[in-house]
């Protein structure tokens, strides 16, 4: 399996040191990716999950609440909202198509 | 009740020894896959429905009644995404699945509900479900949906594929609803699906529901075209919040406004009703008991029913269309600052009807810390036990002008002060908790987005039954004794055989006790009554007044208001607002967050803090608008 759980400690330097790599963060509105892998504590990785966010899904930004408040995910069907903090823990694969 | 923890590795309970015990049926599924609109339909029970994930905190038991006089006992689980539970509604639903729960035997048959416009995901919970071995039926709903937006499964391939009956239907229109009779009328065997993934491998889960799915040729919908707009509008940047801002102040108007010949309407009845009683009864103390003490004590509370469904009409109507889930979305950054979660707008919006459906909607909270916390603030939301006290008082002391136009009168603008006092209160309250004795790290803010719905008439006619009865019960089982004691109180003791002057009588003498502790806030020992009886529940407060100036003869020729306009100033009268917006006055409340909190501690803390703030409050009014007023 190609998910990593990582310990709240080592969370942060994971995207410093890659910083190349793109997560859900970076998609424009319209945009998708595809999941690469959940850089988050086991529990709340396998409850992203259930919700749609595993490895291989596609996943389309949608609309953002006002202000920069968090974000919503078009994934298999479903409609769900992440705060920015949770989005940047969540990997894409690099390269693939844009806008769908 | 939450998980029993002590239980948590107990063996499933045999069969209860009556052999009569109806047999059980479990309705579950995902959050926000119209479990409870389908429980609706098969009980016609009370039974709260909302489109936002997580909702339906407490199991609901229902009776349905079937052809050949069987009945059956459903209960409707809060949703689930797997057995895994993250928070404490979610472990309910396991707990009972599981047989754990005490007060309700294991299920003997399932009815799983799907989103048969969202299986893709919805399909995942089947491989838990069907594993447990229980004859279950898998419900594919919104059937209606599905055709309308271009969707197609085969259901005959799906069955066979899990291996238990499936049956496609719509709980709105009631489609296709003789499919689930009739599994509940026989006595179906286990399912025996073809193969089940490894249960706590997530994406192999998902692999099998997919693979399900396309063996049983599902067509997904085209996306809700009508979910995307609105969400356009909703989410906006500019008009989001503009939408947001003039919904709050068109639902408080109208309440406000429009309540006002509805409740004329009750004011009448109750006061006819009291009369007819009064020329039927002869003159004696017993007369003046039930008339003054229980008609009078109750009718005055009775008359703000109008006005409290009105509020949960609106709220039933934000929750159930899918508005709610939006309102968390903008309020999250908002509530971020004061260290919670978008999570608990949704319980801090209920408690704007009643704090203790709020805090076991507190239930869906993952953080045990933010969930405490969103408890302890939710009392300060304004209630709708405040509105008859906050109503009385405004519209004795302020007088009705225009203020923005037609749009918004000086007394209206009063109640939203009001109502954003108590929500200031509970923000800085939240502040101050989440940055000491609460103090925890951010959690994680996942939140499903439900398509819009238009809410059905049926579930918002339940859910305003379902207020009604709670209010009338309330004033059954607290209003009326309350209002009792105090017309005791009140009449005794007997002075040469002959009821005393209201000063002279216990009451008088209670209120006279307490006089000079509150005689700083500006209130005198008739206020001091009030209070005291307003422990038991804040409206009762309404209801005791109405018995003092009863019984000095006033009530019926100059009315409440003009009585209240003697006895207190101006000044007075805002420092009395001001105590209610922050006094912890509602023994259900106490006993709610005792049982949630599973300690005396909490409450107790709460109803001090509470109580400092508003005496500190109302002293610091009263002595402000004393000096300004004149």
């Amino acid at each position: 399996m190609q998910l990593t759980f990582k310990r709240a400690a080592e969370e942060k330097t994971e995207s410093q040191r890659r910083p190349h790599l793109r997560t859900l963060t970076d998609l424009e509105r319209g945009e998708h990716g595809v999941v690469e892998r959940l850089d988050l504590p086991e529990r709340a990785a396998r409850r992203l999950m259930e919700l749609g966010f595993v490895p291989g899904a596609w996943v389309t930004a949608a609309h953002t609440a006002p202000g920069g408040g968090p974000t919503v995910y078009r994934v298999d069907g479903s409609e769900i909202a992440l705060r920015k903090e949770t989005a940047a823990k969540i990997y894409l694969r690099s390269g693939g198509r844009r806008h769908s | 009740m939450g998980g029993c923890k002590g239980c948590a590795e107990a063996a499933p309970p045999a069969a209860q020894p009556r052999d009569r015990r109806a047999h059980v049926t479990a309705v579950v599924g995902p959050p926000n896959s119209g479990k409870s609109t389908l429980f609706n339909r098969l009980t016609g029970l009370r039974q709260k429905v909302a489109n936002f994930p997580g909702v339906t905190v407490e199991q609901r038991v229902g009776r349905a009644q079937l052809e050949g006089g069987r009945e059956l006992l459903l209960v409707d689980l809060p949703g689930i995404y797997s057995l895994e539970p993250h928070s404490e509604d979610e472990r309910v639903t396991r707990d009972v699945l599981f047989g754990r729960m005490h007060d309700i035997a294991r299920p003997d048959s399932i009815l799983l509900v799907l989103d048969a416009t969202n299986l893709g995901r919805h399909l995942v919970l089947a491989a838990p479900i069907l594993s447990l071995g229980i004859p279950t039926l898998v419900v594919l709903n919104m059937a209606d949906d599905l055709r309308a937006r271009g969707g197609s499964v085969d259901v005959e391939a799906l069955s066979r594929q899990l291996g238990a009956p499936v049956a496609l239907v719509s709980s709105t229109t009631g489609e296709n609803f003789e499919a689930v009779t009739r599994f509940l009328l026989s006595r179906p065997p286990a399912p025996a699906p073809v193969e089940l993934p490894v249960l706590q491998d997530v994406p192999k889960c998902r692999a099998w529901a997919a693979d399900i799915g396309s063996r049983a040729s599902y067509r997904p919908p085209a996306p809700s075209l009508w979910t995307q707009r609105l969400d356009a509008l909703f989410l906006h940047p500019v008009w989001g919040p503009l939408v947001f801002g003039a919904v709050i102040v068109a639902v408080f108007q109208t309440i406000f406004t429009g309540a006002k010949p509805l409740m004329h309407l009750v004011q009448g009845l109750v006061g006819t009703s009291g009369d007819l009683i009064a020329t039927y009864l002869p003159e004696s103390p017993i007369r003046s008991l039930i008339v003054d003490g229980v008609w009078g004590g109750v009718g005055a509370v009775v008359v703000f029913l109008p006005q409290i469904l009105l509020l949960f009409l609106f709220i039933g109507i934000l929750e159930d269309s899918g508005y709610l889930a939006r309102a968390a979305l903008i309020a999250d950054r908002t509530m971020a600052k004061i260290g919670l979660q978008g999570k608990s707008f949704i319980p801090l919006l209920s408690a704007y009807a009643c704090a203790v459906p709020a805090i076991l909607a507190t239930r869906t909270i993952e953080n045990k810390r933010d969930r405490i916390a969103t408890i302890l603030i939710a009392p300060f939301m304004t209630c709708s036990a405040r509105l008859p006290v906050y109503t009385l008082i405004i519209a004795a002391f302020i007088p009705h002008r225009p203020l923005l136009g037609p749009l918004l009168g000086t007394q209206a603008a009063a109640m939203l002060g009001l109502y954003l006092l108590g929500f200031l209160a509970a923000v800085a309250t939240a502040r101050l908790l989440k940055s000491s004795i609460l103090k925890s790290e951010r959690s994680p803010f996942v939140l499903e987005m439900p398509p819009y719905r238009r809410p059905t008439l049926r579930s918002l006619g339940l859910r305003l039954l379902d207020r009604a009865k709670v209010f009338l019960r309330r004033a059954g089982l607290v209003i009326l004794p309350a209002a009792v004691i105090l017309w005791c109180l009140a009449h005794f003791p007997l002075m040469d055989g002959k009821v005393p002057p209201i000063e002279q009588s216990l009451a008088g003498t209670l209120g006279r006790t307490v006089e000079p502790l509150i005689e700083p806030l500006g209130f005198n020992w008739k206020i001091g009554i009030g209070l005291i009886t307003s422990l038991a529940a804040r409206e009762v407060i309404v209801g005791t007044l109405g018995t003092i100036y009863g019984i000095e003869g006033d009530a019926h020729s100059t009315g409440l208001q003009k009585a209240l306009q003697k006895d207190l100033t101006p000044a007075g009268a805002v420092a009395l607002l001001v105590f209610f917006a922050f006094a912890m006055q509602c023994m259900s409340t106490i006993a709610v967050v005792r049982r949630e909190t599973a300690s005396w501690r909490w409450p107790l803390l709460q109803f001090l803090y509470m109580g400092l703030l508003a005496y500190a409050g109302a002293f610091t009014t009263y002595r402000l608008l004393t000096g300004w007023l004149r």
